[in-house]
């Protein structure tokens, strides 16, 4: 188990290229896409242990409550916040573009189905991995380099089912309901934004702007964030347990557990928009 | 009773009258990239014995550890523990076995976030959960007493010395009464009172548990001190095995050094 924690090379790290390489620059390429693929497939091994971990017992209550609360209830207010300000920032963006073609009557609407359909979960998704990202990162890191896993590990407790697999499951359990959070201050402070320039009752921009939505409007872009929950709890898992190197090591994990996660959020984001328009026409 | 309980009954009878060995290694090699670390190492250890196991930096003593307790996978050769081979167990057949190890690592390797307590509490909470709150608190007391620390036990790890961490470590490693004991460096960067300190707590404590132990250290006067028998090692196998006496008269030109120096 260990191997697979401790063999993975480090992504970050410069690759040794052979003595009768063609080029530079060809090796270098070469040597990327090879540490790529070596970096998919110890993710790949690394979920299954994960999945594993996660559905046999014994089950870790305790620490999954704890990490429902470190990643759920203590990234809402930077959530509500993201989402407060995207809220106002879309409100007078779309009255500005929406006034010059003169759908002016349309601004509740867009700002309702901006929010619920893209912006409030992958600004939800964005924040939490910059915040949960580099926290699991920096924490599991640094428990790596002081040999704290090894102490979990020598006390026979599964360090995939006690470190991993918890925090993975918070993330994907509190995304849809950040998400909820992000929508609903966006919504409120849209409406406020709109409200401070044109009097504008919340019941009316409420009724105007869910004409016309159905359920299916509101649950495949929120359940979406688990798949985002999955992704940012897996990448910083994985680049915290597998980190080598002291202090330096652990700023890499967090750095690349941010990096990494948002990127895989947004690449996620795109193919998950197709399938929903696919899934729910 | 089924013949796998006679055959467990016969191990355990062996390993009481020293017949057979609780650990035994045989023919470890274990590399890091073009590093040999291990090279063909072979050892075994039996119920109640404590093995000091010496040599320079670099040359394989911790690694040799991690490979015993599971935590390095060794490139050929075998770990036996209790006459089980550990090679190729899944991680939680191995933490079956694990439960049965105690380990002190040379740093102490403390949870940074729970108090001293808490880490002691630590695999009671895992592995005892039939144990109730009282007497687990009960048991974690009386250790950390037994190691001198019951005075600490609501600090955090970053709050107490080098030397009260190896003792919190040690309570910890001592907690589900394990019948195997490995030390990483106990006495390495303490000074000479707290060495001392804890090497007359080992030996005690060894002699109290009767357990089979595996000691890694710099420190020769420690290795003499807990351990009735000592192996160096030197470019990852062992040059002698024997007691201090078998060290002392052997003509072998790096047991000679490494004695000079120590």
């Amino acid at each position: 188990m260990n191997g697979t924690l401790t063999a993975a090379s480090d992504m970050a790290a410069p690759l040794p290229g052979p003595s009768t390489s063609p080029s530079p620059s060809m090796v270098s390429t070469k040597g990327s896409i090879n540490e790529f693929l070596e970096w998919f497939g110890d993710l790949g091994i690394f979920f299954w242990h994960v999945v594993r971990a996660a559905v046999t017992p014994p089950f870790e209550f305790h620490e999954l409550f704890r990490q429902l609360d470190e990643i759920g209830s203590k990234s809402l207010p930077l959530v509500a916040l993201a989402g407060a300000a995207t809220g106002i920032v879309l409100s007078m963006e779309a009255r500005f573009s929406l006034t010059r073609f003169g759908a002016k009557s349309l601004l509740p609407a867009a700002i309702v189905f901006s929010i619920i359909h893209e912006t409030g979960p992958i600004i939800t998704g964005l924040v939490v991995s910059g915040r949960a990202g580099a926290g699991i990162g920096a924490e599991l890191a640094s428990m790596k380099v002081t040999e704290q896993i090894d102490a979990i590990e020598a006390s026979a407790v599964n360090p995939y089912r006690l470190l991993a697999a918890t925090r993975v499951l918070a993330c994907i359990l509190m995304l849809p309901l950040l998400t909820l959070a992000a929508d609903f201050s966006g919504l409120i402070m849209g409406w406020v934004a709109q409200a401070a320039v044109e009097p504008l009752s919340l019941h009316q921009f409420i009724t105007s702007g869910f004409k016309g939505a159905n359920f299916s409007d509101f649950l495949p872009p929120t359940l979406k964030t688990a798949v985002f929950g999955l992704i940012i709890g897996l990448i910083a898992c994985f680049q915290g347990m597998r980190t080598q190197g002291g202090a330096a090591g652990v700023g890499r994990a967090a750095t690349s557990s941010v990096v990494l996660s948002s990127l895989f959020v947004i690449l996620a984001d795109v193919v998950l928009v197709k399938l929903i328009i696919i899934f729910f026409p | 009773m089924d013949t796998l309980d006679l055959v467990e009954m016969k191990r355990e009878k062996a390993e009481e009258d020293g017949s057979a060995p609780v650990i035994a290694v045989e023919g470890l090699h274990k590399s890091f990239g073009s590093q040999r670390v291990l090279n063909g190492i072979s050892l075994s250890v039996k119920r109640g014995e404590t093995l000091a196991v010496l040599g320079r930096s670099g040359t394989g003593k911790s690694v040799l550890l991690r490979v015993i307790i599971g935590l390095e996978k060794p490139d050929s050769g075998a770990v036996r523990i209790h006459s089980q081979d550990i090679g190729g167990l899944a991680l939680d057949q191995l933490g079956e076995i694990r439960k049965k190890m105690g380990f002190l690592f040379q740093h102490a390797a403390l949870y940074d976030s729970l108090t001293v307590e808490q880490n002691v509490a630590f695999p009671l909470q895992h592995h005892r959960k039939e144990m109730s709150k009282s007497e687990r608190s009960d048991r974690v007391r009386g250790l950390l007493a037994e190691v001198g620390m019951d005075g600490a036990l609501a600090k955090m790890p970053s709050d107490i010395s080098g030397g009260m961490q190896k003792r919190v470590g040690l309570a910890r490693a001592l907690v589900l009464e394990p019948d195997i004991l490995l030390l990483d460096e106990p006495t390495a960067g303490l000074d000479p009172i707290s060495s001392r300190e804890i090497n007359d707590l080992v030996l005690r404590l060894q002699q109290e548990h009767h357990m089979a132990s595996i000691v890694v250290t710099h420190d020769l006067y420690s290795a003499k001190t807990i351990a009735s028998q000592l192996a160096l090692l030197d470019k990852g196998d062992v040059v002698i095995q024997g007691d201090f006496e078998a060290l002392q008269n052997s003509d072998i030109e790096f047991v000679r050094e490494f004695l000079k120096h120590s």
